[in-house]
C-alpha cells in the first residue's frame, strides 16, 4: 500500500543504522572477531614452527628421514627416520578402528534401539562419563591389568593362527605389543565414537522405522532400512574423531608397550612404536637437536590427523544428501 | 516398457503363509545365552586356557552361533537373521561393558589402599621412591593452577570466537575459523605440548613452568570450548534475538543481556566437560611442565607437578609402593574428572535452555 | 483378498494409561471405514492395534481380540511381523525412506518378504504406481530419491509401497491432514478405486472427507480428557451424518462441539 517511504521516517531510519556502529557494538564485533582470528594465527603458528623446526632437524639427518629404521639423532652423523613409528602408528589405530567401530556401532544401537528402556538411559550415561577418562588411567589399567590378560590369548593366536605370519610370535615376551596397544586403544575410543554414532541414531526419525515396521519389517530390518543409512554419515564422522584420538594417543601407548625400533609385521612380538609415544619416551633424554628431530616426527602426526580429518569432512559432505534432514 | 509386460505372466507378491508360526518362547535368547557361557567355561577348563578374555569370546562365538541354529531351526531364516542382529548387539554390550567396569573397579579398589587424608595432603618432598608414603598434594596444587590458567585463556577466546560465528561471522573469514576450529579439534595433545615447546622453550628460552603447559592446554581446550558454546548459541530462538532489536537495544547489549544468559547453562556445562578433558592430559604437561617432588606453588617459575604426569611417573618407578601410589592419584584424578562432569551434567539438565529437548 | 476384521473386546494401554476401552465392531471387506471423533478420544491407537503397530510405542499394550477373518492378530504364537506385512498402513506425514529411490521404495516391502527376479519386481513396481494413480508422474524419474517428490505425490508413493505387498487390509491414519486440497482429492479418489480390492479404514478428522469417502463411519469419543476412548456407534455413513442414534454423534458432526 505505502510505496514511498515517508522522509520522517527515513530519516529515522538512517539514524537506527548509526546506532548499531556505535561504539559498544564496534568494541564488542571486534572482541569476537579478533577471538576468531587468534585461533586462526595459532594454528598458522603452529605449522609454521613446526614446519620450521623439521626444516632445521631434516636438513641434518644423514639419512632419508621418511624410510629409516633408526632414531639416533645424537649420532654422528644423525640418523633417524620414521618408518618403524609410522607404520606401528597406523597398524596400532588400524587395529583399534576393526574393534572398535563395529563394537561401538552394536552398543550405540543397544542403547538407542534395543536395550530395555530402564538399561539404557544409565547406560548411555555411564558410556558418556566413560569418554572423559583420562588415558592415563586407561593405560596404567592397561599396563598392570590387561597385559597380562592377553598374555594367553597371544600364545593361543601364535598357535593356531600363527601361519597367517602377523599373528606369528617369534620373539618371547609378555603382550607389551602393537596389538596390545591396539586393544587398548579400542577401547578407550569405543566410548567417543559410541556416543556420537548413539546421538545419530536416536535422531533417526520415526516415522521412517514405523514405515518399514508397517511393511512387516523385523527390527533388524527395520534398523537396516530407516535407521543404519540415516546414520552413516554420522557412523563416519564419530570413527574418524576416535582414529584422530588413536593417532595421536601418548600416555597409554607409552605406558604399555615396550618400543624398539624394529618395523615387524609380527604384530604379537614386543616391539615398534608410535609418533606420540616416542616423543614421550625420547623427550627426557633429547637435547636440542634430538628434541627438534622429535618435533619434525610431531609434525608427521599432525598432517596425519589432519588428513584423516579432511576425508571424514569429505566423505560427510559428499553424503548430505544422503541425511534426511530434507525429508 | 509397458508392452513388455503383456508378453510376460503377471507377477504377484509372494503370497503369504499364516500369520501365526512357530516362534521361541520368551526365555529362549537367556537360555541360549546362559548355556554358551556354561560351554564356553567348560571349554575353557577343559583345555587349560587360563586366560579368562578367551573364554569370554568362546562364549559369545558359540551365543551367536547357537542363536542362528536355533531360531533357523524353529522361526525360519528371516527370524533368524533379526535374532543374530540382536544378540550381537548384545554381545557388543557385554564385550564393552566387561573391560569398562574392571578399569573402574580395579582403579577404585586399588586406589583406596592408599588414598588417605594424608596422601592429600602431603608431597613426594624427602620420599624415596622405593619407599611407601608421600603424597599427591603438590600435584594436586600443580593440576588446579595449570587447568585454571588454562581456562583463563581458553574460555574468553572460545566464548568470544562462538559468539562472532553464531552472531557476526558472515563470508570467507567465518568459514575459514569454522574450517580450523573442526581441525584444532583433531590435534594431538602431544602436538600441542610440541608447538609450545617450539616456541616458548626453544625460541624464547624459558624453562618449564605450570604456564608452560597452561597454554598447551587452553590451545586443546579452544575448540572444544568453541563447538559447544556454537551449539547452545544456536539453540536461542531467533525471536529472542528479534524482539531484543526490535525493542532498540543494540545487538552487542542483545547478545550479553539476552542471548548469552539464555545459554549460560549450556556454556557452563561445555566449559566445564572440556575443563574436565584438558585435566587428564598428560603428554604437553611431560613436555612443558617437567614434574618435581616439591610444592611449587608458582605456575610462572620452575617446574611443577600435575596429577597425570604424578600417575605416570610413579608407575614408571614400578616399585610396589610406587605403583600403589599411581593408583590412588588416579583415583584422585578421575574422581576429579568425574566430579566436574557430574556438576557440568547437573547444570545442564538444570538450567536447560526451553527449546532444548 | 479384501478381508473382513471383527474386533471383541478390545482394550489399549499406554503404560498405566487406558487409552481405549472394550472396543467391538466389524469392518467390512472391500469397503470404507472411517474414524471420526475429538482429539485424543483413541481412533489413531485404535487404528494402530489393528496392525499390531501400537505395542512399538514403549509401554503400548493391547487387551481383547482381533480377528482377520478366522486368524486371531492377537492369539499365541502369531507373529507381529506378519501381522503388520498382512495389514498395510500409511501414515499421517509420507515418509518414504529418503535413502531409497522411488522404485526402491515401491520394492522395499517385496525385498523384506521373499526374492524376486529384477522382471518381477519391475512389474509388480509399476503395477502398484499405476494403482496409486503415480505412474506419469514418477515413470521417467524412477531412480531418483522418493524424498524429492511433492507432499501428495509422496503420499501417493507411500500408497504404493503399501499396496505392493498386497496386503489385506489398508490402514490409514489420516492420510490428508498434511496435504493441500488438490492432493487431498487426488488420495481420496485413489481410496474410492482401492476399496475394489482392500478392506480400507481411516482415521480422518476431517468429517465431509469421511462422508464422501467412506461407506461405513465409527464415532469415537471420551467421557473426559484422561478417560480412555470408546466407540460410541457405527452405521452407514449416510445414517451417521443423516439420522445418527446417538446424540453426542450428531451434536459432534453438527459441530456443537470437538
Amino acid at each position: 500500500m505505502v510505496t514511498t517511504t515517508p522522509p520522517a521516517i527515513e530519516k529515522n531510519r538512517s539514524r537506527r543504522a548509526k546506532n548499531a556502529s556505535r561504539p559498544g557494538d564496534r568494541i564488542f564485533s571486534g572482541l569476537s572477531k579478533g577471538s576468531g582470528i587468534t585461533l586462526l594465527v595459532i594454528m598458522a603458528a603452529i605449522a609454521a614452527f613446526l614446519t620450521y623446526r623439521t626444516v632445521l632437524a631434516v636438513s641434518k639427518d644423514s639419512t632419508n628421514f621418511f624410510t629409516t629404521f633408526e632414531w639416533n639423532p645424537a649420532g654422528d652423523p644423525p640418523v633417524f627416520g620414521i618408518a618403524v613409528l609410522a607404520f606401528g602408528t597406523i597398524v596400532s589405530s588400524v587395529i583399534a578402528m576393526v574393534i572398535a567401530v563395529p563394537v561401538a556401532i552394536g552398543i550405540a544401537l543397544f542403547i538407542s534401539h534395543y536395550a530395555p528402556r530402564k538399561l539404557a538411559k544409565p547406560l548411555a550415561y555411564v558410556v558418556d562419563l566413560l569418554a572423559a577418562v583420562p588415558s592415563i588411567i586407561y593405560g596404567l589399567w592397561g599396563a598392570i591389568f590387561l597385559v597380562p590378560y592377553l598374555d594367553g590369548l597371544n600364545q593361543w593366536l601364535d598357535q593356531y593362527l600363527g601361519w597367517t605370519y602377523i599373528f606369528d610370535k617369534s620373539a618371547d615376551g609378555v603382550a607389551r605389543n602393537l596389538f596390545t596397544v591396539g586393544i587398548l586403544l579400542a577401547i578407550m575410543i569405543l566410548p567417543i565414537i559410541t556416543n556420537v554414532t548413539r546421538e545419530v541414531f536416536l535422531q533417526a526419525p520415526k516415522m521412517h522405522e514405523e514405515a518399514a515396521l508397517a511393511l512387516g519389517a523385523t527390527r533388524w530390518e527395520v534398523v537396516r532400512m530407516a535407521v543404519l543409512p540415516f546414520g552413516r554419515s554420522g557412523i563416519i564422522s564419530a570413527s574418524m574423531l576416535g582414529l584422530g584420538r588413536a593417532l595421536g594417543e601418548t600416555m597409554a601407548v607409552a605406558v604399555v608397550l615396550s618400543p624398539s625400533f624394529v618395523l615387524s609385521g609380527h604384530l604379537l612380538d614386543p616391539g615398534g612404536g608410535t609418533f606420540a609415544q616416542n616423543i614421550a619416551a625420547k623427550f627426557n633424554e633429547a637435547d636440542d637437536y634430538g628434541r627438534d628431530a622429535l618435533i619434525a616426527s610431531g609434525l608427521v602426526l599432525f598432517v596425519i590427523t589432519l588428513l584423516v580429518n579432511g576425508a571424514a569432512r569429505w566423505i560427510i559432505a559428499r553424503r548430505k544428501e544422503y541425511s534426511g534432514a530434507n525429508a | 516398457m509397458s508392452h513388455a509386460v503383456q508378453d510376460r505372466p503377471v507377477a504377484f507378491a509372494k503370497p503369504r503363509g499364516p500369520l501365526a508360526h512357530a516362534r521361541l518362547p520368551r526365555w529362549a535368547p537367556a537360555a541360549v545365552a546362559a548355556g554358551s557361557v556354561a560351554a564356553g567355561t567348560g571349554i575353557g577348563l577343559a583345555a587349560g586356557w587360563h586366560s579368562k578374555v578367551q573364554w569370554g569370546m568362546l562364549s559369545a562365538l558359540l551365543f551367536v552361533l547357537a542363536t542362528y541354529v536355533v531360531t533357523t531351526k524353529v522361526e525360519g531364516a528371516r527370524q533368524a537373521k533379526d535374532r543374530i542382529a540382536t544378540s550381537l548387539v548384545w554381545v557388543c554390550f557385554v564385550l564393552a561393558v566387561v573391560p569398562l567396569l574392571s578399569l573402574a573397579w580395579v582403579t577404585v579398589s586399588k586406589g583406596l589402599e592408599v588414598l588417605d587424608g594424608y596422601f592429600l595432603t602431603h608431597s613426594m618432598n624427602g620420599v624415596l621412591e622405593v619407599e611407601a608414603g608421600g603424597g599427591v598434594y603438590h600435584a594436586l596444587l600443580g593440576t588446579i593452577e595449570q587447568v585454571a590458567i588454562a581456562t583463563l585463556i581458553a574460555a574468553p577466546i572460545g566464548l568470544l570466537t562462538a559468539v562472532y560465528l553464531v552472531e557476526y561471522g558472515t563470508g570467507k573469514l567465518a568459514k575459514a575459523v569454522t574450517f580450523f576450529v573442526d581441525v584444532m579439534t583433531g590435534i594431538p595433545s602431544i602436538v600441542a605440548g610440541l608447538f609450545v615447546l617450539s616456541t616458548w622453550t626453544l625460541m624464547l628460552g624459558f624453562g618449564p613452568s605450570g604456564f608452560a603447559g597452561a597454554m598447551a592446554l587452553a590451545i586443546l581446550m579452544m575448540p572444544v570450548v568453541v563447538r559447544s558454546t556454537e551449539e547452545m548459541l544456536k539453540l536461542v530462538p531467533n525471536e529472542l534475538r528479534e524482539a531484543s532489536l526490535a525493542l532498540g537495544v543494540p545487538k552487542w547489549r542483545t547478545i550479553l543481556k539476552v542471548v548469552l544468559p539464555t545459554a549460560i547453562g549450556g556454556i557452563t556445562t561445555g566449559v566445564m566437560l572440556a575443563i574436565a578433558r584438558i585435566t587428564g592430559e598428560t603428554a604437553p604437561i611431560l613436555l612443558l611442565v617437567f614434574g618435581t617432588k616439591l610444592i611449587n606453588p608458582n605456575p610462572f617459575e620452575g617446574a611443577q607437578s600435575s596429577l597425570p604426569l604424578y600417575v605416570y611417573e610413579q608407575y614408571a618407578v614400578g616399585t610396589d609402593a610406587a605403583v600403589a601410589r599411581a593408583w590412588a592419584a588416579a583415583l584422585v584424578l578421575i574422581a576429579f574428572v568425574m566430579i566436574l562432569n557430574l556438576v557440568a551434567r547437573g547444570i545442564a539438565r538444570w538450567k536447560a535452555p526451553k527449546t532444548g529437548r | 483378498m479384501a478381508k473382513r476384521i471383527d474386533v471383541s473386546g478390545l482394550s489399549a494401554y499406554y503404560g498405566a494409561h487406558k487409552a481405549i476401552d472394550d472396543i467391538s465392531m466389524t469392518v467390512e471387506p472391500r469397503s470404507v471405514t472411517a474414524f471420526i471423533g475429538p482429539s485424543g478420544c483413541g481412533k489413531s491407537t485404535f487404528l494402530r492395534t489393528l496392525n499390531r503397530m501400537h505395542e512399538v510405542t514403549p509401554g503400548g499394550r493391547v487387551e481383547g481380540k482381533v480377528m482377520l477373518d478366522d486368524e486371531n492378530l492377537y492369539g499365541s504364537g502369531v507373529d507381529p511381523v506378519a501381522v503388520r506385512r498382512t495389514v498395510g498402513m500409511v501414515f499421517q506425514r509420507p515418509n518414504p525412506f529418503p535413502t531409497m529411490s522411488i522404485f526402491d521404495n515401491v520394492a522395499a516391502g517385496l525385498r523384506l518378504n521373499g526374492t524376486y527376479k529384477k522382471s518381477e519386481l519391475a512389474d509388480i513396481v509399476e503395477r502398484s504406481l499405476k494403482g496409486a494413480n503415480l505412474w506419469n508422474e514418477v515413470k521417467d524419474r524412477l531412480n531418483k530419491p522418493g524424498s524429492g517428490l511433492s507432499g501428495g505425490q509422496q503420499q501417493r508413493l507411500c500408497i504404493a509401497r503399501a499396496i505392493a505387498v498386497e496386503p489385506d487390509v489398508l490402514l490409514m491414519d489420516e492420510p490428508c491432514s498434511a496435504l493441500d486440497p488438490i492432493s487431498t482429492l487426488a488420495i481420496e479418489d485413489l481410496i474410492g478405486e482401492l476399496k475394489e480390492r482392500f478392506t480400507i479404514v481411516i482415521v480422518t478428522h476431517n468429517m465431509q472427507q469421511a462422508a464422501r469417502v467412506s461407506d461405513r463411519t465409527a464415532f469415537f469419543n471420551l467421557a473426559a480428557v484422561g478417560q480412555p476412548g470408546k466407540l460410541i456407534e457405527l452405521d452407514d455413513t449416510e445414517r451417521i451424518f443423516s439420522n445418527p442414534s446417538v446424540q453426542a454423534t450428531e451434536d459432534y458432526i453438527s459441530g456443537r462441539f470437538g
